[in-house]
């Protein structure tokens, strides 16, 4: 008998961090080798399954940042550390690092899009002499839908950041949406560059756009999709844009690919 | 090899095949159809040849012999879960050419899509020999197998013709041959539709620019108020293969419960719903869209071999707003053309 794709193995919990009221990172027992930009199908057994990508990695263990925010979600908020969560993967494919090692990266992320790049900002963080610049550009709701607090008051140190809030007005941060701010990129001073776009669709929509608009070529920006999974293993059928599977070939896209992914 | 074979014999043949197999064919339900005093036609184990119905379409398609419409994955007990398990015995289907080669789509996406393979349709479809029924002259009204080119297969074991008092029989599979050695040898092999009175021109989608325009066409909005997004031409399709997986417990106690998966749609609103409430293709619309071109494009562009749709014509039989798939297609190639010309007239000004 072949190996079972949809079964899942049950995983300590060792730590979780409160980031805000509704959304918490749990750090699991994994030594599950991960790239940056997938994720895992976790699952709580009588409840469900939802796809949820890793936020962080380490040795023996990974970050999934949850919004509480369904029913499988809502009953995770409820384990403690020491409890056992259910998870298969890692799934997807990933960012390519090592195509953006040794030049000058911009990633623009919004709300909870900064998970999934959260494990890319923290490398480049603790390896600074492999990335030639990064530019951050994190936009959060308001001031309590603000994720990673400590790691973006870290990147401050080693990347250029610009925070911004979409209406509040509070120390450290701008005001306005994050497209709002692209155009502060000196897009014109880099010699060779990658740009990340994780969000929401629309705001990937509109970020990507403005990226075009200050100059910046189609094949230079990078999106990661979020869709419903039951599988995330390219037989639920769910995730399908046109002959693509998001769970096979994507998460991640080029914006050359992303383009032609029309709902 | 052929033999004509009585239907006493037939049955005691069954009755010999049925100590290894579990046989599956077409059976009526009385009065379980859809309208009043209609009956329904769909897959189910037999117990004689008679109940085989070979002279009508069934209504739905054999895929939930191993495909099943609800489907237990793993049983949870308090502190353990386990692996549904499924019965030791081999499955004969009585199934029609499209049926059988609609089973090839599903192999596709269950065992090659994404270079693994589902044990759940794998440990069923490993288990399956097909009996190959014939179709009736040109087939049934919506049949448009030809045009997809799925009116015809070699992958059966035995196939059969059903005549008043006999049965003919074609064997292929050596293992068969044994059980029909005393009956009166004859020449036969199974005749295949070769024209269906439905017929389907299939649109060639040479570009995205092409697909752009596709998406934008004002033809998807009339099935907007049309299609009541009831997901019926899916759950009668022998190729759509989606699922959601459901968690359930049992309501005697709610500390045992099972992950099953169950048949979804992408017809359904709720179908890329993800948790938070965003949702893609909003629209009855959007969604007949997606369904279309799947069907008759982009599975081909992933897969290469073949379109998706075998043309069985069970949706068009199936929908209860008379939305036929065959003029749906039909319409699409129209569009294209006209889309296609006017981009030519446009390049030569």
């Amino acid at each position: 008998m072949s190996v079972n794709i949809m079964l899942p193995t049950p995983h300590k919990i060792i730590d979780i961090i409160r980031e805000t009221g509704n959304e918490y990172t749990f750090r699991i027992e994994t030594n599950a080798k991960v790239k940056h930009g997938q994720f895992f199908q976790v699952s709580l057994p009588k409840v469900g399954e939802a796809p949820i990508s890793v936020s962080a990695m380490g040795d023996g263990w990974v970050e999934l940042t949850i919004r509480k925010v369904g029913k499988v979600t809502n009953e995770i908020f409820n384990l403690k550390p020491g409890d056992k969560i259910f998870m298969r993967g890692p799934y997807g494919n990933s960012f390519p690092v090592d195509d953006f090692k040794g030049k000058d990266l911009v990633v623009i992320a919004g709300g909870t899009g900064v998970s999934p790049v959260r494990s890319l900002l923290k490398y480049f963080y603790e390896h600074p002499a492999e990335i030639h610049s990064l530019h951050l550009i994190a936009g959060f709701k308001d001031e309590k839908s603000i994720l990673f607090k400590e790691d973006l008051s870290n990147f401050r140190k080693r990347f250029n950041t610009i925070y911004t809030l979409d209406k509040d007005k509070i120390e450290g941060f701008e005001v306005g949406f994050v497209t709002e701010h692209i155009k502060k990129i000196p897009f014109d001073s880099f010699e060779n560059y990658n740009v990340v776009i994780v969000g929401p669709p629309v705001m990937m929509h509109f970020a990507a756009l403005e990226c075009l608009k200050n100059g910046v070529p189609e094949g230079k920006i990078w999106l990661s999709f979020e869709r419903k999974m039951s599988c995330g293993v390219g037989k639920c059928g769910h995730c399908k844009i046109n002959e693509t599977y998001v769970c096979l070939e994507g998460p991640v896209f080029n914006y050359t690919k992303a383009k032609n992914l029309l709902d | 090899m052929g033999y004509c074979v009585s239907i006493k014999r037939m049955n005691e043949i069954l009755k010999e095949l049925q100590k290894e197999y579990k046989i599956y064919a077409p059976v009526r339900f009385e009065k379980r159809g859809r309208y009043s005093d209609t009956d329904l036609i769909r897959y189910a184990e037999i117990n004689s040849i008679e109940d085989v119905v070979y002279d009508e379409k069934s209504d739905f398609s054999p895929k939930e012999v191993i495909y099943p419409i609800t489907q237990a994955l793993f049983y949870f007990t308090e502190y353990e879960y386990m692996e549904s398990k499924i019965d030791d015995k081999k499955i004969l289907i009585f199934a029609r050419p499209c049926d059988i080669n609609g089973f090839r789509r599903l192999d596709t996406i269950f065992l090659k899509n994404g270079g693994t393979e589902d044990i759940y349709y794998k440990r069923l479809r490993e288990k399956v020999k097909f009996i190959l029924m014939e179709c009736k002259e040109g087939g049934w009204d919506s049949c448009f197998c030809v045009s997809m080119g799925s009116n015809k297969t070699d992958d059966y074991s035995l196939a059969v013709r059903f005549e008043d008092d006999n049965i003919l029989v074609e064997i292929k599979d050596d293992e068969f041959t044994n059980l029909f050695g005393d009956e009166r040898e004859v020449e036969f092999t199974p005749e295949f539709v070769t024209s269906n009175p439905t017929k389907v021109n299939i649109p060639e989608i040479d570009s995205y620019e092409l697909l752009k325009k596709i998406y934008d066409l004002d033809m998807w909005k009339s099935y907007n108020s049309r299609c009541i997004s009831c997901g019926a031409c899916t759950a009668v399709c022998i190729t759509c293969s989606c699922f959601t997986t459901l968690d359930v417990t049992y309501t005697e106690n709610g500390k045992v419960g099972e992950r099953r998966r169950v048949h979804a749609s992408c017809m359904h609103e709720d179908f890329t719903i993800m948790a938070g409430g965003l949702s893609f293709r909003k629209t009855a619309g959007e969604r007949m869209r997606f369904r279309t071109l799947h069907k008759i494009y982009d599975y081909k562009l992933r897969f290469k071999d073949e379109h998706m749709c075998v043309g069985c014509g069970r949706c068009d039989e199936r929908c209860p707003e008379l939305i036929s798939f065959a003029a749906t297609i039909n319409r699409l190639y129209d569009e294209v053309k006209k889309l296609k010309k006017a981009e030519t007239t446009k390049d030569i000004k």
